[in-house]
């Protein structure tokens, strides 16, 4: 099943990495990129539940963190560019 | 085995997403589509893995990036969204109800 989860995530990966070379905007870009951390996330987790090994479970942590703010500081970026 | 269970549901939910992000025509519905499977998706998939490892350690990390990602994920949301609708030159629509339109510093000239 965790084979299963695999699959499922990489596709998911593929298709926010083909909105990510398509996007016509910076917002879709930006969207396509927090995707591609959503599914990086869930490989952690997964890789952790597969080896029974969670020496790299606090990265999730850092990702967590990191991630939310960099989408608030390309919002104000987008958000100051108007005219 | 029910973990593992927990996991292939927040993974599909995280593909349901991508799906949305791929065939949504609008900037802020893909928004609204990729919003669900960060939170939702994500900490299912987090829950799934902390149901199915037994270090405390592990668990503690688990529970602590599904709550930030609780916490975090919306309000990031809401900022890239807010600042899709007030920027220029991104296309975007709203159906029905356009409640930001009369909020305080939004532009009434479009």
């Amino acid at each position: 099943m965790s084979d299963v989860t695999f699959v499922v995530l990489t596709v998911a990966a593929v298709l926010f990495t083909v909105r990510l070379c398509v996007g016509p905007t910076l917002a879709d870009r930006v969207i396509a990129l927090n995707g591609i951390v959503l599914a990086g996330m869930g490989a952690i987790a997964n890789q952790a539940v597969v080896t029974g090994n969670g020496d790299f479970l606090p990265a999730l942590v850092a990702i967590a963190l990191v991630g939310p703010i960099s989408t608030g500081m390309i919002a104000r970026y987008l958000e100051r560019n108007r005219e | 085995m029910i973990g593992e269970i927990v996991m292939l549901v927040g993974a599909l939910l995280i593909l349901l997403a991508a799906i949305g992000v791929i065939r949504f025509d609008d900037v802020l519905a893909r928004m609204h589509a990729l919003a669900k499977g960060s939170t939702l998706g994500v900490v299912l998939m987090l829950a799934g893995a902390a149901i199915s490892l037994h270090v405390a350690n592990d668990i503690t990390s688990l529970v602590l990036a599904a709550v930030i990602q609780l916490l975090a994920s919306p309000p990031a949301s809401n900022l890239l969204s807010r600042a899709t609708y007030l920027a220029d030159h991104i296309p975007r629509r709203v159906d029905v109800v356009d409640e930001r339109r009369h909020a305080d510093g939004a532009d009434d000239t479009d």
